[in-house]
């Protein structure tokens, strides 16, 4: 494939690499001379000096026969051009866009990027997965169900231990899926499954039930 | 009419001044309060201090209720950005874009935003002085 990588900081430079030990044909654009020298005295002639976002740029890169278009930069709103450009102006397949301020993940995808990655998002919820009180872990997102996938875990001190999940008040857009406990084999919860204590329950759900999710599989 | 200004440098503040004298409602944005003494002393509308790429502040700047939305700062995909936030999420009724870059402008002209390229304008001016 050949990726065209709009940025060539810190997060340009490890995608490239690693791009590149997948044996894809890759080129960076980046603005600043000094880093574009860098990546060429290490990596070869793959780094062209210039504007992502200036079609006279994306021309000379040969950015018609590109299969994909990746803008790292650090400004939302040049990975959000560098991204419409690419896709309008060249037919780009496909084309990624890294999002600094996760509000504006929606915006992009309303505007027509085809992915959009938040660099916060991720590190807060690797945190958040390190916190041992918070109890609601994101494990995955299926962006085009509008559906997450996560695990609840029950802390010894919720109300629920000891119940079937039948009494349980679940939203209706939150399903149990799995079960793990620390001994025996991950199951299926069924409505008469007995909550216990340190239980990891992996459900799912629609962003919004998320917090009903919680209080009902933790008690009040 | 009620306008939404984002960005207060010359352009931005002399348009806010004009349309202000004319009775118009103006909102200026921009992301420095230090702008905002390039309008006159008796402007009557607001100076908000903000990011117009952030839909909150481009809300409590009235863009629900704006007939326009005019994006006239110094970053050309600073402006496109806002624009597009403006037409395609608050469907602002009349938005338009400075694109100082003239080959962004033709583009986003295709893509359905009213964009104006400053830089082929005041060319085609000096050619004309030039000429004549």
């Amino acid at each position: 494939m050949y990726i065209i990588v709009v940025g060539g900081g810190r997060v340009g430079y490890y995608l490239t690499k690693a791009l590149l030990d997948e044996g894809h044909e890759i080129l960076i654009i980046e603005k600043e001379a000094p880093i574009c020298e860098n990546i060429v005295a290490e990596m070869g002639s793959i780094c062209v000096r210039g504007d992502g976002c200036e079609t006279a740029t994306l021309t000379e890169v040969g950015t018609g026969r590109a299969d994909m278009l990746v803008a790292v930069t650090g400004d939302d709103e040049d990975n959000l051009v560098a991204c419409q450009i690419a896709k309008h102006k060249f037919n780009v397949p496909r084309t990624i866009a890294r999002v600094r301020n996760p509000k504006n993940e929606a915006i992009f995808k309303k505007l027509g990027i085809d992915v959009t990655v938040s660099s916060t998002n991720i590190i807060l919820e690797h945190i958040e997965e390190e916190v041992p009180t918070h109890t609601l872990t994101h494990l995955f997102t299926i962006r085009d169900k509008g559906l997450e996938i996560v695990e609840v875990k029950i802390p010894p001190e919720s109300t629920t231990i000891g119940k079937p999940v039948k009494e349980l008040s679940l939203p209706a857009e939150s399903k149990l899926s799995l079960l793990l406990r620390k001994e025996g084999k991950p199951v299926v919860p069924t409505a008469n499954t007995i909550l216990q204590a340190e239980d990891q329950i992996i459900a799912v759900t629609t962003p919004e039930s998320e917090e009903a999710l919680r209080t009902a599989l933790r008690g009040g | 009419m009620k306008v939404v200004i984002m960005g207060c440098g010359r352009v931005g503040a002399q348009l806010a001044a004009w349309l202000d004298s004319d009775g118009d409602q103006v909102t200026v944005l921009d992301i420095n309060t230090y702008s905002f003494r390039r309008l006159p002393p008796d402007f009557n509308g607001t100076a908000l201090v903000g990011n117009g790429l952030d839909e909150e502040v481009l809300k409590k700047a009235g863009i629900e209720q704006a007939d326009a939305f005019v994006a006239v700062t110094q970053g050309d995909n600073r402006n496109v950005m806002a624009c597009q936030i403006a037409q395609h999420i608050f469907n602002v009724p009349r938005v338009i874009c400075r694109i100082y870059d003239p080959l962004r402008r033709d583009l986003y002209s295709t893509l359905g935003i009213e964009a104006i390229s400053p830089t082929t304008i005041f060319a085609q001016i000096l050619k004309e002085k030039l000429k004549s």
